[in-house]
């Protein structure tokens, strides 16, 4: 049943300081919203537990994208479009930007953001694999005061995070150590644009005297979280790409991941796709090892 | 059921809706779209999916292209609303109407409100997009009666057009 809006409170502080203060007060009450393409979709279907809603799109210091010599970072409440704007993200992170431009149409992207996305925190998202190969890390904020946590631990589970329930996404750091990766993502979807992933990718590579140098690797929509393939990664590492490691590395691939059964794909379809973008993306790895 | 009794009183909301100045008493979650439709009687944005993901509800806010089913009313104050209705005066409306109607860019007309805009939107940031960059411009807004072509056609013609003129 659709929601009536009178059940519903939503207060705009104005400032991070108010909003942080509201959260600390009462905490896991308030459920922050910037701009609404996961809150609004819920609230309109009626299945929004929260009654009490903070506004933190008009937020400033959390829509900053800011560089610095070593690494950037991304305020929480970045859009998409703002990311896809991006120089520095476009030259130096194109698996974020690849991402960014796969989520949702121009008006999603345009109100989507990328601290939502990892709140959010579905297994589908597609920006989450790129985070995870670029080791972000996320700066949390409450009254209390910051903490910074690596990405990487923060779902520990089913749409379950490391977020206190007084705390905010405040921003996303990236390491500038990447440019010089050969960088791949892929996204298998029943359409192009609007459709939530079956499969996506991101994957980053170096090769080195005909060898895997360094390789990193991630996966969304085949576990519980976001997917770092550590294990297939380390077995590929100083290996040389060969047709033979192909059916080595998707056996690999197989074992380390847990898709399910659900309305978009199966278990077996995302099984075969994602030891196969895997298998792509080495060859595609191996061809740019080729041509340096 | 409703865990509490607690109703959230309504609040004043100043914005401009197509160049007018606006004050409209709601609840501060009452989507945008609802607000348009029922408050201001603009009927041009329609409700399609209500979730983000057909587009025929798009408007402009602030100059950015956002589906105002997504939208709730209380972020919008002080903002700049742009709807079909408001299109009617811009540079691109006479050249966009004309390609539409010569492509077959439209049938039941429920998407079109939004790919219009879309397409505005789109214009405004790149006068020439290629093909690509048109599917993708207007790949948040379904059309269940065209096939897209037409629309893609009647975008590139209406862009062709402004740069000759």
């Amino acid at each position: 049943m659709r929601a009536d809006p009178a059940d519903y409170r939503l207060v705009s502080p104005g400032n991070l300081q108010a909003v942080l203060s509201l959260m600390a007060a009462e905490p896991a009450q308030w459920l922050p919203i910037a701009g609404g393409t996961d809150v609004m979709v819920l609230y309109s279907a009626g299945k929004l537990a929260n009654r009490k809603l903070i506004n933190i799109w008009n937020i400033q210091e959390l829509r900053q994208i800011e560089v610095f010599p070593e690494s950037m970072r991304i305020g929480a409440a970045c859009t998409y479009t703002a990311l896809r704007e991006h120089e520095v993200v476009a030259r130096e992170f194109p698996l974020l930007a690849t991402a960014a431009s796969w989520t949702g149409g121009i008006a999603n992207q345009n109100r989507g953001t990328l601290g939502g996305n990892i709140a959010n925190a579905s297994p589908a998202a597609d920006s989450l694999p790129a985070l995870l190969v670029y080791d972000a890390e996320l700066t949390l904020i409450s009254e209390r005061g910051e903490r910074c946590v690596a990405y990487r631990t923060f779902h520990t589970g089913y749409k379950q995070t490391a977020l206190a329930p007084d705390e905010l996404i405040r921003s996303i750091s990236l390491p500038r150590r990447f440019s010089g990766y050969f960088s791949h993502a892929r996204k298998v979807g029943a359409r192009n644009a609007q459709a939530i992933s079956k499969v996506c990718l991101a994957g980053l590579g170096q090769i080195a005297g005909g060898a895997i140098r360094d390789v990193r690797l991630a996966l969304g929509s085949v576990a519980p979280v976001p997917l770092r393939l550590s294990e297939t990664e380390h077995m590929l590492v100083g290996k040389q790409i060969e047709p033979s490691l192909m059916e080595i590395v998707k056996k690999r691939v197989t074992q380390e991941i847990s898709p399910i059964d659900d309305i978009r794909s199966t278990a077996r379809y995302r099984t075969a796709v994602a030891a196969n973008l895997v298998a792509e993306c080495m060859e595609k790895l191996a061809a740019a090892g080729a041509k340096a | 059921m409703k865990s509490s009794t607690e109703t959230t009183a309504k609040c004043e909301i100043l914005f401009t809706v197509n160049g007018e100045a606006v004050k409209v008493l709601a609840h501060p979650m009452e989507r945008l779209l609802d607000v348009l439709r029922n408050e201001l009687g603009l009927t041009g944005a329609k409700e399609g999916c209500g979730e983000g993901e057909c587009g025929s509800c798009a408007v402009l806010l602030d100059g950015m292209l956002v589906n105002s089913c997504l939208v709730p009313v209380a972020q919008i104050g002080g903002a700049n609303i742009v709807t079909i209705e408001g299109v009617s005066a811009h540079a691109l409306i006479k050249l966009l109407q004309e390609a539409f109607l010569e492509c077959g860019g439209t049938q039941c007309g429920i998407c079109t409100p939004g790919m219009i805009l879309a397409a505005v939107h789109l214009l405004e940031k790149q006068a020439e997009p290629a093909l690509a960059e048109i599917r993708e411009g207007l790949s948040g807004n379904l059309c269940r009666c065209t096939g897209y072509m037409q629309i893609f056609e009647a975008v590139e013609r209406a862009a062709q057009r402004r740069v000759a003129q």
